[in-house]
């Protein structure tokens, strides 16, 4: 089980609660502080991520994150329940992509999203790579799974910790 | 904390103070300001970030879509930032070749008005 469970309402402002929360979780766990900025960024992209493909397919589902502190690692699991239409017939769980590298639909804003003050498709802002956030995680955390379950994307993250539980 | 924008002109060009979290919440807000400040004959930009807690690749978005937004003005948009935990997300994300970063304003444009 989880030390801390929690589900939030896909939208942008609950984003910051949970990177706070991350960042209480993991010094309480025991991750060194000059690590703490990097749960705090990764955890944000992931959550971030999250809450934009949830925007885009399923609003009224809740983003979930788990926040695990024992055997000497923090990890954090972010969970998004955002499956696409074109996901159907596929396997329900894909193969694990190990340190980072970007799922299909990694997550910039996108079709139809300027009314919510996100760069809509003909911005400069839609020219940065896709999956941006996820390259930042993979250049953050210590250890990195994506995985896509029957739901929706899997990060999976950890730090080294100092407590053994 | 939230975040806090001002802006005010220095030599001719427009600094942009940043203070607070650029995240997917308030990032749209900066965007908004870039694109205002464009929008009124602005092409010369430096924004100050040395008072930013927090910067993700959303706000790294809002950014590049600025200095995009000036560079089709022939103008510039440089970065003051000096705190390492501001710095890493741009050298990880190789955006420290796309933008000039420098220690302080006053440098900044000191540098801008000598590649004019």
């Amino acid at each position: 089980m989880a030390t801390v469970e929690m589900s939030f309402t896909p939208l942008p402002v609950h984003v910051r609660t949970a990177r706070l929360v991350a960042t209480a979780v993991a010094r309480r766990s025991g991750v060194q502080e000059a690590l703490l900025d990097e749960v705090r960024l990764a955890v944000g992209e992931a959550c971030s991520r999250a809450v934009e493909a949830h925007r885009a397919h399923c609003p009224g589902e809740p983003v979930r994150i788990e926040l695990t502190g024992t055997r000497g690692r923090f990890e954090v699991v972010v969970t998004d329940a955002a499956a696409r239409d074109d996901d159907a017939g596929q396997p329900a769980a894909g193969p694990e992509t190990a340190n980072g590298l970007p799922a299909p639909e990694a997550g910039r804003p996108g079709d139809g999203a300027a009314d919510n003050g996100y760069a809509s498709p003909d911005d400069p802002e839609a020219l940065l790579p896709q999956g941006l956030g996820l390259a930042v995680i993979a250049g953050l955390a210590d250890d990195v799974k994506i995985s896509r379950t029957a739901a929706g994307l899997s990060i999976r993250m950890s730090w080294p910790s100092g407590h053994a539980g | 904390m939230d975040l806090k924008l001002d802006h005010h002109t220095k030599d001719g060009i427009e600094v942009v103070d940043v203070e607070g979290e650029i995240d997917v919440y308030t990032a749209p807000r900066l965007r908004e300001l870039l694109i205002e400040l464009v929008n009124n004959g602005h092409y010369q930009l430096v924004v100050n970030m040395e008072k930013v807690e927090f910067l993700d690749s959303t706000g790294l978005g809002v950014l590049v879509g600025g200095l995009k937004r000036v560079r089709a003005h022939d103008g510039s948009l440089d970065l003051v930032c000096t705190q390492e935990r501001i710095l890493k997300i741009f050298r990880i994300t190789g955006l420290t070749k796309v933008f000039g970063i420098h220690d302080t304003v006053d440098e900044a444009i000191t540098v801008r008005k000598s590649e004019k």
